[in-house]
């Protein structure tokens, strides 16, 4: 008799475990700079319509499959028919990919909560130069968040061409960030859910696409979770839950990263002030105080038209503040969690203990989210029974874990931040994509939306709904296929891609091209992950006409 | 007779302290940005403080010959507070090196920013760049020390499931493989069967139904 599958302990573990792994650093990160550059709340009404027309649809589809299925997600799309197992195969792909590079932002979160021990914070003072005269150079022209970040913690190469080596300390903590996604994945289904005991066209397209990333569909993570389900399972409601909480998680941390930003705008607006107002008086001599932040305009006047020549030497130097221009600083990504954040928590009282308690949520959201595409990866392996009968669990994992740990090395070298980027851009956007729509395709048409929706019934208990017949029949399969025409001509229309490179004489951001080379990495990350599909459906029709012709030959 | 003596001495001194002079140094002090409300005004009493300081550490030096206050000139005092001031030799006709009174000062500026209660930020001597202290290093990075217990912890923890997994499966396939497949599916899902969870069916001995009990006693003796 056949093992039988592991289960959840009991649905709220199984809800758990899809509310970590969809709430993650793209809620902190990209769902704040998305509403801050479309119209802050106005975001908030595509978003809401997206949600409704794509992201709830597509979430409970992929957990309905994998609860009816019962088998991660390459089996499961093999039962639906053998030609879309390259489905799966894609999905794994594409979650192998994620997690490499996924994984290296728990490692500087890791770096990041072991230097916040310390009286000052390593991130609020910039490192004295060789002479001890002065400030380190580099750190002067940047800000010393910018400073540790692009240098202590990464030490970045002027361009992705000089890849520099592996710096051994974000390589240990790669190696601990491993360890713990392994302790935690080590025994299976029971540990995971317990460890969580998230008028303008281009807005449109940015409410779908972060609705649909944020809520990691397509990487088969969703299918993993659920295929440990009971058949009973109401997992409708569920998948309602998820999204819910994952939109609202979204919104509540924009209202926090919005009063981070104002905190930040305001206090660098202060100091932006005093810095003026220091140059004025030692150029001009004044009394120290007799400038201040009220009487600072009409003064420039005076001091212009009574020393005019004087005034027009220090005029180049004087910077003009602006609380406006502070505000609409916009940072996505890792240069807003580990750059603007910091600046914030700096200069707050008892800064030690919230570095502390933001690197460790951090640190809580990147595992959850690592812990899901892990699954997505290691239940298709598990489900096969070739490779579980030479290699027990543990095995497996312990393999995953250590190929992907080796793999992503490369993010630790200099030019590792370029190749992160590269990932982080392409590795799972267009492919995702592709993915998701051919699953919708697959349920709808070629499985058979009645006879699915029969399944379900019998499974579940509860007939299928109009409003999710609709929309997997017919709304989300369109909205997909738009935002893939999108993105597809958007990138064919950029031209050469470029990047952002850290040049340390500036202390400034500065745009390159990217090389040929790493412009072939991009379109092989694109290619590996999309042509599975194709290829292994040519594979498998292959198979089956040598087999006939086979059976065909002996009869 | 004395006036034209008098009158030149000033001219002098007024030539050997200028703004930009040779061997000229700018003093800059932010009294209410150090202290605030105790801020003290800045008089020819302090003014005199600061040549006393100057030439303190010039007499510090060795091998110099003793400056005296007198040697110290000060000039064109702003209401920022910000001078000028040069140090002269004993003859009154040359200024020191620069040099000099730069490692001079150099020496002895904790004495200096004390005598005015300030520091090195709100009593600047332009040109003169002060060394800032070297910042404290522990011999182990404190970080280095945090990872390695985390780490520690890590690997215990990843040992000692590894360990139970590995006891577990030699238990396992140690078993009677007959009952082993009922007892796999209670051990390994969690889950239940109709309902009833799988530990209470071993338990040991079963209930004593208290109704029976009461009836007996309740019926009296005959």
């Amino acid at each position: 008799m056949e093992k039988a599958r592991p289960q959840w302990g009991n649905p709220l573990q199984f809800v758990f475990a899809c509310i970590s792994y969809a709430v993650g650093l793209g809620n902190v990160w990209r769902f704040p700079y998305l509403c801050q550059m479309y119209g802050g709340g106005s975001f908030l009404v595509p978003y809401i319509i997206m949600l409704i027309l794509e992201g709830m649809p597509l979430l409970y589809l992929e957990l309905a499959v994998g609860q009816r299925m019962r088998q991660g997600s390459i089996g499961a799309w093999r039962t639906i028919s053998p030609y879309l197992s390259g489905v799966g195969v894609a999905s794994v792909v594409a979650s192998f990919f994620l997690s490499m590079y996924y994984n290296v932002i728990n490692a500087w979160s890791f770096w990041y909560l072991f230097h916040s021990f310390q009286d000052p914070l390593p991130w609020s003072v910039c490192p004295l130069n060789d002479n001890l005269t002065g400030y380190d150079e580099e750190c002067e022209k940047a800000s010393s968040t910018q400073y540790f970040w692009y240098r202590k913690t990464l030490n970045i190469s002027p361009s992705i061409q000089e890849s520099g080596g592996v710096q051994w300390e974000p390589a240990l903590c790669l190696i601990l960030a491993w360890l713990v996604v392994y302790l935690c994945i080590l025994r299976g289904t029971e540990s995971t859910g317990k460890v969580e005991q998230l008028a303008n066209p281009k807005t449109w397209i940015s409410a779908a696409t972060q609705i649909f990333f944020s809520l990691g569909l397509g990487f088969g993570s969703l299918i993993a979770f659920a295929s440990y389900n009971e058949p009973s399972n109401d997992c409708q409601k569920h998948a309602i839950v998820v999204s819910l909480i994952n939109s609202s998680t979204s919104i509540f941390s924009s209202i926090v990263t919005f009063s981070i930003y104002g905190f930040k705008a305001t206090f660098n607006y202060e100091n932006c002030l005093s810095k003026v107002i220091l140059l004025l008086t030692n150029s001009f001599d004044l009394e120290d105080g007799f400038l201040t932040a009220s009487n600072l305009e009409p003064m420039k006047d005076y001091l212009a038209s009574t020393y005019p020549s004087k005034y027009s030497e220090v005029f180049p130097h004087i910077r003009n503040c602006s609380l406006e221009s502070e505000l609409n600083t916009a940072v996505q990504g890792t240069g807003l969690a580990f750059i603007v954040y910091t600046e914030a928590i700096k200069n707050m009282e008892v800064s030690q203990l919230w570095s502390v308690l933001y690197f460790f949520m951090l640190l809580t959201l990147g595992i959850g989210s690592m812990l899901g595409n892990t699954a997505a990866i290691l239940t298709p392996l598990t489900d096969s029974k070739v490779i579980s009968r030479h290699l027990s669990r543990e095995a497996i994992s312990g393999l995953v874990c250590l190929i992907s740990c080796g793999i992503s090395m490369v993010f630790t070298m200099e030019a590792g931040n370029y190749w992160f980027d590269i990932f982080n851009d392409y590795a799972a956007t267009l492919s995702l994509l592709l993915i998701v729509l051919v699953e919708i395709i697959a349920v709808c048409y070629v499985y058979g939306l009645r006879r699915f929706g029969s399944d379900l019934q019998a499974m579940t208990g509860h007939t299928l709904n109009w409003y999710w017949k609709a929309m997997w029949a017919g709304v989300s399969p369109l909205l997909i296929v738009s935002l893939f025409i999108f993105y597809l001509s958007d990138y064919i229309l950029m031209g050469t891609l470029q990047y952002q490179a850290w040049d340390a004489t500036q202390g400034k951001l500065v745009t390159k091209d990217y090389p040929s080379y790493a412009l072939a990495v991009i379109w092989l990350l694109v290619a590996s992950s999309t042509m599975c599909i194709p290829l292994v459906a040519l594979g498998i029709f292959i198979t089956h006409c040598l087999k006939k012709r086979g059976t065909a030959a002996v009869a | 007779m004395l006036w034209p003596l008098f009158f030149l001495m000033t001219a002098i001194h007024a030539e050997l302290c200028q703004p930009d002079a040779e061997n000229a140094f700018k003093v800059r002090l932010s009294i209410r940005t150090a202290l605030g409300d105790k801020a003290y005004v800045w008089d020819t009493n302090e003014e005199y403080l600061f040549r006393a300081m100057v030439a303190f550490s010039m007499r510090k030096v060795p091998n110099r010959g003793a400056t005296e206050i007198s040697h110290v000139l000060l000039c064109n005092v702003t209401q920022r507070v910000s001078f000028w001031f040069v140090v002269t030799d004993p003859s009154k006709n040359h200024t020191l090196p620069a040099v000099e009174v730069q490692s001079a000062i150099r020496m002895n500026r904790n004495r200096i920013n004390n005598a005015f209660s300030l520091n090195d930020h709100t009593l600047e001597f332009l040109k003169i760049p002060s060394t800032f202290a070297p910042p404290m290093e522990p011999s182990v990075p404190i970080w280095i020390i945090i990872f390695g217990v985390i780490f520690c912890i890590v690997i215990v923890a990843v040992t000692l499931l590894i360990l139970s997994g590995i006891r577990q499966h030699r238990r396992n396939t140690k078993g009677p493989s007959g009952v082993d497949d009922t007892e796999d599916k209670c051990e390994n899902t969690i889950a239940v069967e109709n309902g009833i969870p799988c530990d209470p069916l071993d338990t040991k001995g079963g209930h004593i139904n208290e109704v029976f009990l009461t009836e007996e006693e309740r019926l009296t003796p005959l």
